[in-house]
């Protein structure tokens, strides 16, 4: 059957009109509602492991203060901080929400290629958030496993929430998959077939490059979280041994036996080493359009950071024994772990190094998002330089269980996503709302949050050299650990409080700016790429209007030479361009 | 324009509308097949994984092999079958037939339901025999596997049982070609994950 490409159908897409309130905003089949509902589900989710993770700082800076956290709620806190920040916010908000928002604004689309399935795939992850907050309700309370959720530990009495908590966490990882996968398929579809006239692959945003290469890393990783997750419920549930060694508790040997401990950590981190660029491809797309547009020039070796994003993307799939440096292996197994590892700097270096050039020379325009966008860019070179030292194995066995690895991996795939999401927010706030957000609430949002950074995970690296070990609820009284380790820890804790009040700023911020903010312009960063040039804002449904826009150049047309304005959309014919000289005409600078 | 020749070319060189004045997908066929064939890949990600978690529990020393029923033969056949009878229906519709389109659709969904029935069989066989779940690891993988490709199986059944739904009451075959060409591609994948994961139990 041939083929009929969107733009040229008769009726184009059939569109599912809503009809009423409901339909509209609840059970909405428009990719740009199903986006708002992700996202600011995932902001939501991504508050309470906000509070954990102050609770966890209360605990280490001022142990024994408050009484509400013990042990058990310490490891509750880890985990649940860690899952639901990982899975539950930075996926879910980069791809659900950002992702469903750009992919057919931006490659000239209007609507998501199955609008049905991804209004489904909005409701299964609510359903897995539901979950995963029942368990803070049951009986033992959320699973305190970590959150690796390493078995045996994480099934056996002793760690808490080891009855029902885990069960809960392992199921909301099951939906939660299934949910991923139905918005996955949508936004890999939609991209490859649904462009418009004129916007080739390599026309496209890196924004779509990134997420795109993204959700096939989650198609193909998280088969893995998931293998894993359902052998460990059989485990946990039906008595089976996959995971589960023969163990005597309490003097009485349980009923399982032989199972390999050691086969979930591979296939966990099979999926847990891609979910790391899971999360930071979509990020690096999305400040490199940031940083372009608000530097006024196009984005640095275009093409290198298209490969680069496919290059990162396939090695991620072969490096993921680093995580298991210290659960032991073969030396040759390490030593091509460690070279593999080593590999994949390449490439992301690359990323660095042409946003710094894309900023070289550039017309900056110093506004919010560009200062998390050049913070990013900071905070992502220091996490990317010790993780050159931990991926080293003979570096990595005396540094892998101490705060070192922590402040690590905080600086690249914490607090760097969540600054580009800050600068997405911001950047794009206008069109999504139609209103300008504060630009001085927005500054000072980023000067707390950005020094804030490190002074959070700064004296971390210290600590980690001190060998301070991680997880711990607390450290006590040692021989090799000097008192000032917990003077640092006060410090650590007040400046983590600071930051964290500081997001107030910005929640205010946003509500406050919805309904008082100024009116937005169209475009008021005069950007190129084509989710700006929509005749409504915010875009109604549908997007476009009666026609599909046509694509006649990339997005990055910033300050080309002789043309009058410092940008060309990406929607204007060569002969619409007005030049300095006042004709129109010919940009084109080759063949 | 090849894949390669796409992500090759230097979008800052050429303006104006590449590609005629049509737009494009990277693929020329429908995109509900696109998404299927990634769809299909994770599919064969996760029972790719069970694979590898299969050998790899099988080096472990508490390994007791467990004789396969013999009745996965025959099963085997039930779904070769119904395979054949989905490729015999699209081959019908592709040629712009529609004469027994139905019949040969049915049928094969019959048969793959035949086989999930066959299959679950085969577990009362098990446990009647004292295999039970948990009694080892070969028996723990037996039923994880068979369960796990039984329920892709009754996935598929739910999209065949739609389609017959709407060529019995009155839809043309020809306009359900899309769905009857992706349900034979499914059943092939599901036929082609089977036998690999027969000789995988097989070979305790």
């Amino acid at each position: 059957m041939a083929y009929v490409p969107l733009a040229d159908q008769d009726h184009e897409q059939e569109m599912h009109h809503p009809h009423s309130w409901v339909t509209k905003y609840v059970w909405s089949q428009d990719h740009k509602v199903i986006a708002i509902q992700y996202g600011g589900t995932a902001v939501l989710v991504g508050l309470v492991a906000l509070v954990l993770s102050l609770l966890m700082r209360m605990q280490l800076g001022f142990p024994g203060t408050f009484d509400l956290i013990d042990p058990s709620a310490y490891y509750q806190s880890v985990t649940m901080h860690g899952m639901i920040m990982v899975v539950y916010m930075l996926t879910a908000l980069l791809l659900g929400g950002f992702g469903n928002y750009m992919v057919p604004l931006m490659i000239g689309a209007r609507d998501m290629v199955f609008p049905f399935l991804n209004m489904l795939s909005f409701w299964f992850y609510l359903l897995s958030v539901v979950i995963l907050m029942a368990s803070f309700f049951v009986g033992g309370g959320p699973t305190g496993a970590g959150w690796t959720l390493y078995p045996p530990q994480a099934t056996l009495a002793g760690t808490p929430g080891s009855d029902m908590g885990i069960v809960l966490m392992l199921l909301s990882l099951f939906v939660f998959i299934v949910a991923f996968t139905m918005g996955g398929l949508n936004y890999v579809t939609t991209i490859l077939q649904y462009r418009t006239r004129g916007m080739t692959l390599m026309r496209l945003p890196l924004t779509i490059w990134g997420i795109f290469v993204a959700t096939v890393l989650g198609l193909f990783a998280f088969p893995a979280l998931l293998v894993s997750a359902i052998m460990m419920l059989f485990d946990t549930l039906l008595g089976t041994s996959f995971f589960m060694p023969a163990i005597i508790e309490s003097g009485t040997p349980m009923d399982y036996d032989g199972g390999s401990p050691i086969l979930f950590q591979h296939l966990f981190w099979f999926f847990g080493h891609p979910e790391v660029y899971i999360v930071a491809l979509p990020a690096f797309g999305l400040v490199s359009d940031v940083i372009s547009t608000h530097a006024r020039k196009n984005i640095f070796g275009y093409r290198m950071m298209v490969w680069a994003i496919i290059a990162i993307g396939g090695l991620s799939f072969i490096v993921w024994a680093h995580h298991m440096y210290v659960s032991g292996m073969n030396p040759y197994f390490g030593f091509f772990f460690a070279t593999t590892t080593l590999i994949i700097a390449v490439p992301t270096a690359l990323k660095v190094y042409n946003w710094v050039l894309t900023l070289w020379e550039g017309d900056i325009r110093l506004n919010a998002p560009m200062y998390f966008a050049i913070g990013f860019i900071f905070t992502f070179i220091h996490g990317g330089l010790t993780g050159l030292f931990l991926g080293n194995v003979v570096i990595d066995l005396p540094l892998s269980d101490t705060y070192f690895v922590v402040a690590h991996f905080h600086m690249v795939m914490g607090v760097s996503p969540v600054l580009v999401i800050f600068a997405s927010i911001y950047h794009w706030f206008p069109k999504v709302s139609g209103r300008m957000y504060h630009e001085g609430m927005a500054k000072a949002h980023f000067w707390i949050t950005f020094l804030g950074t490190y002074a959070i995970y700064l004296p971390m690296h210290y600590l980690g050299f001190l060998g301070v070990p991680r997880r711990y609820y607390a450290i006590g009284e040692t021989d090799f650990i000097p008192a000032s380790a917990q003077t640092l820890n006060e410090s650590i804790t007040i400046a983590a409080l600071i930051v964290g009040a500081a997001q107030l700023i910005f929640l205010f911020n946003m509500l406050w700016s919805l309904r008082n903010g100024a009116k937005a312009d169209p475009n008021p960063w005069n950007s190129a790429s084509l989710e700006w040039q929509t005749p409504d804002t915010p875009p109604v449904h549908g997007n476009w209007g009666d026609k599909l826009p046509t694509v006649y150049r990339w997005a990055y047309d910033y300050s080309v030479p002789g043309a009058k304005h410092d940008f060309i959309p990406q929607d204007m014919a060569e002969e619409d361009v007005e030049m300095e000289d006042g004709s129109t005409g010919s940009t084109a600078t080759g063949a | 324009m090849s894949l390669f020749k796409q992500i090759t070319e230097k979008p800052w060189e050429r303006k104006g509308i590449i590609g005629g004045l049509k737009a494009e997908g990277t693929f020329d066929v429908p995109s509900e097949r696109v998404a299927l064939t990634f769809f299909l890949i994770a599919a064969s990600i996760v029972f790719s994984l069970f694979g590898v978690s299969y050998y790899i529990r099988m080096e472990l020393p508490d390994w007791l092999p467990i004789a396969e029923p013999t009745a996965l033969w025959f099963n085997t056949g039930l779904l070769i079958a119904s395979s054949v009878l989905f490729q015999v229906s699209r081959n019908i519709v592709g040629n712009g037939k529609s004469k027994n389109v139905l019949l040969a659709f049915f049928g094969g969904g019959v048969f793959a339901a035949l086989f999930v029935f066959a299959q679950l069989q085969t577990w009362d066989e098990l446990q009647a025999a004292g295999v039970y779940l948990s009694s080892n690891p070969a028996a723990d993988f037996y039923f994880l596997l068979t369960g796990l490709h039984a329920l892709h199986v009754a996935g598929g059944l739910y999209v065949w049982l739609k389609c017959v739904f709407r060529m019995v009451t009155g839809a043309e075959p020809q306009a359900q070609r899309l769905s009857i060409e992706l349900c034979t591609v499914y059943w092939h994948f599901l036929l082609i994950v089977w036998l690999v994961m027969f000789a995988v139990l097989a070979n305790t």
